[in-house]
């Protein structure tokens, strides 16, 4: 393919890593509580400005991203334990309502950091570049990539060999059931909703440092992650990883070679794909 | 787990347009739309002007929501496409304005036939995800496509004609063309065509049994449903004399669905409601602080909380609630 070079496939894959991180954490919380949160770009927004503002202060990137995992989990919280409480079950009244915090949220930030583009700053280490087959590429794009691997691995972890991970599985194929063994799966609902929330926060961070924050940002990584978890299924970790490879990949390739119509390249397919297979690639009927 | 559709409370809403008392309710509020521009300020007039315009973009939306279970958030692409495409044809390409909006209008009903064919197999979420990411794409194509839709600046229309410059002339010229379409709206969400929609919505498998083509009606209705928002983005075109992507942008549909919401899915006449109320809070809260998109979110918010059923939705329950304390409850079937 003319113009397409390994720089640019590498840019595909740190790209496809970074929305891996963000919507594992949108899958994670739409498998387990059938709840598409259509605050999550919000979240991934608000947690990389509060990272990018404590690692500032603190002069660590590990700080700002964990501050940021923190502040964003503790939202997490309010909104599921506080306001979605109201409208358990009713789906449509769920993402609607979360609609309506995206929004909130989104226009708090503004108030908070105003309108202009920030950049959270990249640890001594990881700043420059290293040879990759024979191209010079940015040190910390690679760190993005090693860390959605690690993301990666430890969700697989959890979520296939410890007992946590089996109350989740176990959610996601029948709540009723795990209730009635006895087990309190609202606390599981309530800790997945705060893990998927703090992964939008730690992409937030991770993203904030190589694709900046503006106000917008939030709209556009949802879409993405919207797209990933179309593409792989609710609630499927792999279909994730497919689905962000898939969509990094194309985004990388459409830019170079149609930057005017790139969106299209990526949601084609997927508009495609889901009109044939409505529940996604690894998607299961509820 | 429910994917029921938002609350759709529409019951008697037929019967009781064939009461004497509810013809003479239609013709006193119409008597008062056409009597408006002579006492309202000219600001005002042109408020009214917009709600009517936004009334239709939300009927559009609630056709499909409150008739027909699918609740859709790329309705402000469909809405933005329209604009687009009228305001191309008059002032790059220099074209007939007439011409142009009808152009539009088919363009949003062709691209509203491109959705519809994607998104109709699906439901609950899933369409809702699946039009939003639609909208998205056209959001995008607007965005960067700029050789065409002048990307962020947006295109700048010719002006309107000059028999409908002024405020209340636009605003007679607004209702002449909203009144006659939602009384042809209300008339096909009554006929057995919105009888079979309504079926649908509460349960698919059962329609489909008996026999009615389920796809293909969806198909008409999604169809229907982008050529009232087209007839709003045209409209809109006149009104705003300016399309940029904010036009078709989630927060567009947003907005124009929690009209729908706020006014009572399944009702079609509250997106009037719904519309107003949306509007004038936008321009009151507007006048004291750039707050704007939180107050919608805090609005969507609470309306999801407490009243899902909207506005003429909770009032309908009411009144059911107290006709059926004072006389024998109705039977199960009539």
């Amino acid at each position: 393919m003319m113009g397409i070079n390994l720089f640019q496939i590498l840019n595909g894959l740190t790209f496809a890593a970074l929305i891996f991180i963000v919507a594992s954490g949108f899958t994670l919380i739409f498998g387990l509580l059938r709840i598409v949160n259509l605050a999550h770009g919000a979240l991934y927004l608000v947690g990389g400005l509060a990272g990018y503002s404590a690692a500032k202060a603190s002069g660590s990137f590990v700080v700002g991203a964990l501050a940021a995992m923190a502040l964003v989990a503790a939202l997490g919280a309010v909104l599921d334990r506080g306001l979605l409480s109201f409208v358990r079950g009713v789906e449509l009244r769920q993402v609607l309502l979360t609609l309506g915090v995206a929004f909130i949220l989104n226009d708090i930030s503004l108030v908070i950091w105003g309108g202009d583009t920030f950049s959270v700053p990249v640890p001594e280490a990881l700043r420059g570049a290293m040879w990759i087959g024979g191209v010079m590429y940015p040190k910390y794009r690679v760190f993005v990539l090693v860390l959605g691997l690690l993301v990666f691995a430890a969700l697989w972890l959890l979520l296939n060999k410890t007992r946590l991970g089996a109350l989740i599985r176990a959610g996601v194929d029948d709540p009723e059931m795990v209730e009635a063994m006895g087990i309190n799966i609202r606390r599981v609902f309530l800790g997945t909703f705060m893990l998927g929330a703090a992964l939008a926060g730690l992409g937030g961070v991770v993203g904030g440092a190589f694709l900046t924050l503006y106000p917008s940002a939030d709209a556009e990584i949802l879409v993405f992650s919207l797209a990933v978890v179309i593409i792989g299924g609710r609630g499927s970790l792999v279909g994730a990883a497919l689905g962000a490879l898939l969509v990094g990949l194309l985004n990388a390739i459409g830019q170079v070679m149609f930057p005017e119509l790139a969106y299209f390249v990526i949601f084609g397919p997927m508009a495609l794909l889901l009109a044939f297979r409505p529940l996604g690639l690894f998607g299961r009927a509820a | 787990m429910r994917s029921a559709p938002l609350t759709p409370v529409a019951s008697s809403a037929a019967r009781s347009l064939r009461q004497p008392r509810a013809v003479g309710w239609i013709a006193l509020v119409l008597l008062a739309l056409t009597v408006l521009p002579a006492v309202l300020p000219s600001y005002q007039v042109s408020v009214v002007t917009q709600v009517l315009i936004f009334s239709v973009l939300a009927m559009s939306i609630d056709i499909l929501a409150g008739f027909a279970g699918r609740t859709s958030l790329g309705h402000g692409a469909i809405f933005g496409v329209s604009s687009y495409v009228a305001i191309y044809w008059t002032s790059t390409l220099g074209g007939d304005i007439w011409i142009g909006i009808a152009l539009g209008i088919l363009a949003a009903t062709a691209l509203a036939g491109v959705f519809a064919a994607l998104a109709i197999r699906t439901s609950g979420v899933y369409f809702l995800l699946l039009t939003l990411a639609l909208g998205m794409i056209v959001w995008g194509v607007c965005l960067r496509w700029t050789a065409v839709t002048g990307g962020e600046n947006g295109l700048r229309g010719v002006g309107r004609p000059a028999f409908i410059a002024d405020h209340a002339s636009f605003y007679y010229a607004v209702l002449i063309i909203v009144a006659p379409l939602t009384w042809l709206m209300w008339r096909l969400v009554h006929s057995p065509f919105g009888l079979t929609l309504r079926g649908i919505r509460d349960s698919e498998s059962r329609m489909r049994s008996l026999g009615y083509n389920v796809p293909l009606h969806l198909f008409v209705a999604f169809v229907l449903s982008g050529f009232l928002a087209g007839v709003a983005g045209g409209l809109y075109v006149l009104f705003n004399n300016f399309v940029s992507p904010s036009s078709v942008q989630l927060s567009q549909s947003v907005s124009a669905l929690l009209m729908a919401i706020t006014g009572g899915v399944g009702t079609l006449l509250g997106s009037f409601v719904g519309a107003a109320a949306i509007i004038v809070l936008e321009n009151a809260v507007s006048a004291y602080t750039a707050r704007w998109p939180s107050v919608l979110g805090i609005a969507f918010v609470l309306i999801m909380i407490f009243a899902p059923e909207g506005v003429v939705g909770r009032a309908r329950l009411l009144f059911a609630r107290r006709r059926s304390r004072y006389s024998k409850p109705d039977h199960p079937g009539g």
